[in-house]
């Protein structure tokens, strides 16, 4: 088993890839270090684990598919 | 389903109307309140000639159907609809739009707004503006 690594928009761009396989992580703090080779995460950061919203705290479990990605913009952008 | 994402131009008025034609009862709405969001041709101040929308293929459907299933929870509503477009956008083409169904108008105003405002914070979509010179991300919506 492994765990699956995706990055999205800005992330993806900066991290330089979309999709990383690890072979185990103990949290989505641990999957990102790993997937980016200690980058810094970004403050506003969100995660994801089977695409559910997580803290980078969550405990991570072998087959998951972890996701970061900027704050979301989706919509209009009409005030 | 109540929610779709669109990789290709479409006509929100025609969704709508092709929407209520098949999903919905005649005599039984007494309102119907809809929301169409369309590409703007400046941003902060710049030009924008193209934007790209990114979203998370699996999550932001599942999303975009729980923002539904809310509403039709907190609500006394027929039926609700989002349609959302992804991928390559120009100035002028819809993005988005919210259509909700009720028997009385409040309900379908309140939980039309409810739709958008959650879409906005919650589904995983990204803009990348196309300038006159360049690129960039869209940092964060504009509020309400």
């Amino acid at each position: 088993m492994s765990i699956t690594v995706k990055f999205f928009a800005r992330l993806r761009e900066q991290v330089g890839t979309g999709d990383v396989s690890i072979d185990t992580a103990k949290n989505v703090q641990s999957a990102w270090d790993q997937a980016t080779n200690g980058m810094s995460m970004p403050d506003n950061t969100l995660c994801a684990i089977n695409m559910e919203y997580v803290d980078s705290t969550e405990a991570v479990s072998d087959g998951d598919e972890v996701a970061f990605f900027p704050p979301v913009t989706g919509g209009c952008y009409a005030q | 389903m109540p929610s779709e994402i669109r990789s290709k131009a479409f006509d929100p008025w025609k969704e709508t109307q092709d929407y209520q034609c098949n999903h919905l009862s005649a005599g039984k709405y007494g309102a119907t309140a809809s929301f169409v969001g369309t590409m703007r041709d400046f941003n902060q101040g710049d030009d924008v000639t193209s934007m790209t929308l990114e979203h998370y293929p699996g999550m932001t459907e599942s999303y975009l159907d729980k923002i539904c299933d809310e509403a039709k929870q907190r609500w006394n509503l027929l039926d609700c609809l989002i349609v959302h477009r992804v991928g390559d956008i120009h100035p002028n083409d819809p993005i988005v739009l919210t259509v909700v169904w009720s028997a009385h108008r409040k309900e379908a105003f309140d939980a039309c707004r409810y739709l958008m405002e959650e879409l906005k914070s919650r589904a995983p979509f990204w803009k990348k503006e196309g300038l006159t010179e360049g690129h960039r991300w869209v940092d964060k919506n504009t509020p309400g």
